[in-house]
């Protein structure tokens, strides 16, 4: 009884794996869907007229994902625009940000 | 009835946050997931949601609150039986006063060391299951009512200091059960080397007066994807220590994450020790270690397969603890916009 819901389980991730390994190669293949991260979403937003202030401010707030907030979980893959400024409020909180760090992740997140 | 009161009240925040900007909407975040404990040879199954949202009142408010909800599967003499848990885990208003204050009211989880706030989250924590040394400090629920100031003091491209401190009283509500209790929690973080060092302390104000004292040291490669996170813990009746050490899955240049850089090898070391059995605090009756070895495996759209195998050893039996769970995380705005 119990090797068989083991098995039952590990054939239900494993079709998981394969389904969203599936998903992914389709996503690849699709120019137009390609927002595999919050990153690369937001630079396919860039303006041509972006200037190397903002650019330099985007950059400052990579950094400071990478070390504030990757410290405690990866980067989700994508997420709507419109709630980049609660998430960067929640961690500024929760990471106990700075105003000039939380300000360089929205900038990050939404240029 | 009562049980639905901190819904409704957040349900009429939501409402409140819709005349928010455009990028400040509210979210709805958090996890699903699916995980399996065999501990000694019983297996339990737990399928659970931990969701999470986010209001933004104004340009200086914040509230928050998280719940879980799971099913219990245990096994008994007659095949298997089940039970349900639902609770709010908190429930806070978050005010920006300042650069360097935020005032937090209402249930939150107590900043003592690392891994309450940090990674009791199922869509982040790399183990399903906290370290055995966890519940020293986290005044029996983890969770505080009352306030808490928090900040930093100070963040340049050097170094940067933050703090925490809080005050709990006690309750006995069945969504906000807490101790009273103070504390507080200081760190270091140096950019250049990646390296935060920390301590935390805390102080049970009722019943036995008990005082807690920690420290915690996480650190992580600059160019890899190396992370070594640490805490010890003492209290008047036991302590103990945890580290772990995860590699992480690094985006090539084109950004894509290859098959084989989606696994996510993991080790966790764990000692608790007693001093004496005064007081029934969660921690293992007798002197414990534990080794736990772990290969996450993390898949697009924000989904992970987590699975574990550690060895216990205790004077009251060894013995071996496998682990596996699907987790999906989700974050969305909580409501359609242009």
């Amino acid at each position: 009884m119990m090797n068989s819901r083991r098995i039952i389980f590990s054939a239900v991730l494993c079709a998981t794996l394969a389904r969203c390994e599936f998903l992914s190669a389709a996503q690849n293949d699709s120019p137009q869907n390609d927002n595999q991260s919050a990153m690369r979403t937001s630079n396919q937003h860039d303006k041509p007229s972006r200037t190397a202030g903002a650019d330099s401010s985007r950059e400052e707030g990579e950094r400071v994902f990478a070390v504030h907030c990757a410290r405690c979980h990866n980067a989700p893959e994508s997420f709507s625009p419109r709630i980049a400024g609660t998430i960067t409020r929640h961690m500024r909180v929760r990471a106990n940000l700075s105003p000039d760090e939380e300000r360089a992740v929205l900038e990050f997140f939404n240029p | 009835m009562r049980h639905f009161g901190p819904v409704l009240l957040f349900l009429y925040l939501l409402g409140l946050g819709g005349k928010a900007s455009a990028q400040n909407t509210p979210l709805l975040s958090g996890g699903v997931a699916f995980v399996t404990n065999t501990t000694g040879g019983n297996t339990t199954y737990i399928p659970l949601i931990q969701p999470l949202a986010a209001v933004p009142l104004g340009d200086h408010l914040l509230v928050e609150s998280r719940a879980g909800l799971l099913e219990l599967f245990t096994p008994s003499s007659s095949g298997y039986q089940h039970s349900h848990f639902t609770a709010l885990t908190y429930l806070q208003g978050d005010y920006i006063a300042t650069r360097h204050l935020t005032v937090v009211g209402g249930s939150f989880l107590l900043p003592f060391g690392t891994y309450n706030e940090r990674l009791t989250p199922v869509w982040i924590g790399n183990f399903q299951d906290e370290s055995l040394a966890e519940p020293i400090g986290q005044m029996g629920t983890g969770v505080g009512l009352g306030g808490q100031v928090r900040g930093s003091i100070f963040s340049d491209a050097h170094s940067s200091f933050s703090y925490a401190a809080w005050f709990s009283a006690r309750s006995g509500n069945l969504q906000f059960n807490s101790e009273r209790s103070s504390g507080g929690r200081a760190s270091v973080y140096l950019p250049g080397q990646r390296l935060e060092l920390g301590a935390s302390y805390g102080r049970l104000l009722q019943g036995s007066h008990e005082n807690f004292g920690g420290a915690h040291l996480w650190w992580q490669t600059k160019d890899a994807g190396f992370r070594l996170r640490s805490e010890t813990m003492r209290g008047e009746h036991a302590y103990g220590y945890w580290f772990e050490a995860d590699y992480r899955p690094i985006r090539d240049g084109s950004g894509q994450v290859s098959f084989v850089r989606r696994f996510e090898p993991l080790l966790r070391m764990q000692q608790t020790f007693r001093i004496d059995n005064a007081a029934s605090d969660g921690v293992p009756a007798r002197n414990t270690q534990r080794a736990d070895f772990g290969l996450d495996y993390n898949l697009p759209h924000n989904a992970r397969i987590l699975t574990s195998y550690s060895r216990q050893f205790s004077p009251g039996g060894d013995v071996n603890v496998w682990e596996t769970g699907i987790v999906y995380r989700f974050l969305l705005p909580a409501w359609k916009g242009r």
